[in-house]
């Protein structure tokens, strides 16, 4: 079989009967053509995205849950319900010492800041973080430095700004570090600016240290919400689930009361959207091997027209003496050919798709589809299917061609 | 070389069945060349098939060169007719997109030959009938005679113990004809064995044996004096 595969008059037999009708072979290849184009096109797009959208995450721990305190809505041990629930500093040490699985409890409160330099003002949000929010937030600063452990332990009025704001408060190009801007009717030194990215989570406009908000906003040892990030290998749906069994025993909730703490799971959420592009793939590859299919079975069809064309020739053929089997064998192997020929230019074609996609989509930052591509694995498997699809739909018209007795075929006019 | 005892052979037609041939019996030796005549509907050409393996027959012997020809899978067939048996056809049936060259040496393709073997060999039996300067033209560009005789180099290129003519000179003019039948007669005086299925009485004149056909059975089976070709009148 692998004297024949590679003996040059197979091949010869094989060009012979594709050029010998060139329209027919061009219009039977365009299917298994378009399905791989479709299959390399899409799956490549799918991956840009899941890139794009990797990319946007990858400073942030994924991992996280952020909780709040509302109010509960049943009674328990004394207290009716609708009790104010407020989450205090303690809590967050707590919920570090005693849940499994956690890396960061990063506790944060949030103001609303009436922010004024010298003529320009504007409402913006506000939040009083540790450096630790730096972590598992990663802030891309484009100037200055974010928050840092002098700031919280001398209380500094310092404040990092959000890019939006130093477009709206400073001229373009005016140097910000240094200068103050009144938050509130008080005044902060801007350190930093931090550049806004998509998909970042909970984002607010303007940090300022900790320590300097409970006290400049009298909050004492209450936090608004706070962060917690779970070490990667355990689940952060068991850690919320935790977190808030052990806040209701602390704050004396009942521990089926579900109103006393929000929360927004951040690794939940990923998770859907993680689940969405692998189910995005799935019906890449669903479409484009349906295609495939499709394009495959044109293949057959033209080649039982072509062996239907062809019974005197074969019959000839098996009066010269050719065995069915050799019949059959050259009717599969054009038929893998047509396949294999169209599934490459197929892949060629994808490929500049791709390349298309990258240089209109994927250039920047913020580009939609980042490094749109398939692995050479998907392209082999790809070609793979292609050559088990192709034998398999070859064998449909090999077995027309020889079911035919030979002094039929001979008599066929 | 060939013999054929109580050879019958009928085709289903509906309910019914066709009984083409009736108890055949002759037997051909080497180096004989042999006509077998009779109108359509005769039995001759399927007598030919069966000769030539390409049908089977319901009941009765055959057996070719020594061998019994029976129940044969369709692959023995296949092996047994590239060895034995040199076919020309009525309507030549050249494979239209391979040149002369090739088309005489796909017989020695299915033998399994080296490309090179192939090649001289195939050039050797073109050049016998007068074609290699065609070589490789296409079957389309060459006239109705040299498309026969294409198809007898590629009969003979596998060198068969038998060659089978089916209405050789049917499509063909009758000068044609004899040039055809010329070449024939030299191959027979070289020793090949030849059968000729024909209708018309001047082809099978040329040969030396002429089998009468008539409603599958034979009418009359005689040796004849050979008329050859060459000086034939047209």
């Amino acid at each position: 079989m692998l004297k024949f595969l590679f003996d040059r008059d197979t091949w010869q037999e094989v060009i012979d009967s594709m050029t010998k009708n060139k329209l027919r072979t061009v219009i039977t290849m365009i299917g298994v053509w378009w399905g791989i184009l479709l299959l390399i096109g899409l799956l490549g797009a799918a991956r840009g995205m899941e890139n794009s959208f990797n990319r946007s995450f990858s400073d942030f721990a994924t991992n996280s849950v952020f909780i709040w305190g509302q109010s509960t809505s049943m009674p328990f041990k004394g207290f009716q319900e609708g009790k104010r629930v407020t989450l205090r500093l303690g809590d967050a040490k707590k919920i570090e010492e005693n849940v499994e699985g956690i890396e960061f409890v990063v506790p944060r409160n949030q103001s609303q800041g009436f922010v004024v330099r010298g003529l320009l003002s504007g409402t913006y949000s506000l939040t009083g973080d540790y450096p630790l929010l730096d972590v598992v937030q990663k802030k891309k600063l484009k100037k200055g430095r974010f928050i840092n452990q002098n700031d919280i332990d001398k209380k500094r009025k310092v404040a990092v700004i959000s890019e939006d704001i130093y477009k709206q408060l400073f001229d373009k190009d005016e140097e910000p570090i240094g200068e103050l801007i009144r938050i509130n009717n008080m005044n902060f030194q801007v350190i930093g600016v931090f550049e806004v990215v998509p998909f970042g989570g909970p984002q607010t406009d303007i940090h300022i240290p900790f320590d300097t908000f409970q006290q400049v906003y009298n909050r004492g040892d209450q936090i608004g919400w706070m962060m917690i990030t779970g070490k990667q290998e355990f689940d952060i749906l068991q850690i919320e689930d935790d977190a808030k069994l052990l806040l209701k025993n602390i704050h004396r909730i009942h521990p089926q009361d579900k109103r006393a703490f929000g929360s927004f799971n951040l690794g939940d959420m990923f998770g859907q959207v993680t689940g969405f592009l692998k189910g995005m793939q799935f019906l890449t590859w669903f479409v484009g091997i349906a295609t495939l299919i499709a394009g495959v079975f044109a293949i057959g069809a033209i080649l039982l027209i072509t062996v239907k064309e062809r019974t005197k020739e074969i019959g000839v053929r098996r009066a010269l003496g050719a065995t069915p089997f050799e019949i059959k064998r050259q009717i599969v192997v054009e038929a893998v050919f047509l396949t294999l020929i169209a599934g490459l230019f197929g892949i060629i074609s994808g490929g500049w798709i791709l390349i298309a996609l990258d240089s209109a989509y994927g250039q920047g930052d913020d580009a939609q589809i980042v490094n749109a591509s398939v692995s050479i694995a998907v392209v082999f498997l790809a070609l793979l299917i292609l050559v088990v699809l192709g034998s398999l739909i070859g064998l449909i018209p090999a077995f027309k061609a020889t079911s035919v007795k030979p002094i039929d075929a001979l008599r066929d006019e | 070389m060939l013999k054929i005892s109580n050879l019958h052979k009928s085709y289903p037609i509906g309910d019914s069945s066709l009984h083409v041939l009736k108890g055949i019996d002759f037997e051909v030796n080497n180096g004989e060349m042999v006509a077998i005549m009779g109108s359509s509907g005769s039995g001759k050409s399927t007598l030919l098939n069966i000769i030539g393996i390409l049908d089977e027959y319901d009941s009765g012997e055959y057996t070719l060169d020594g061998v019994a020809i029976k129940d044969l899978s369709e692959k023995k067939a296949a092996v047994y007719r590239n060895k034995f048996l040199g076919f020309i056809f009525q309507s030549f049936n050249l494979i239209n997109y391979k040149n002369a060259l090739e088309n005489v040496a796909l017989p020695l393709y299915y033998q399994g030959l080296k490309r090179k073997d192939r090649q001289e060999k195939a050039k050797f039996h073109l050049e016998k009938v007068g074609l290699l300067d065609w070589a490789h033209h296409l079957p389309s560009e060459l006239s109705g005679g040299q498309k026969q005789r294409v198809a007898i180099a590629r009969a003979l290129a596998a060198n068969p113990k038998l060659l089978m003519a089916d209405e050789p000179t049917g499509a063909l003019d009758t000068t044609t004809s004899y040039e055809i039948m010329e070449f024939l007669q030299q191959l027979n005086d070289e020793g090949k064995t030849i059968l000729i299925v024909t209708h018309e009485e001047d082809i099978a004149a040329m040969c030396k044996r002429v089998i009468r056909l008539r409603d599958g059975v034979i009418m009359e089976d005689k040796i004849v004096e050979q008329v050859r070709a060459a000086t034939a009148h047209v």
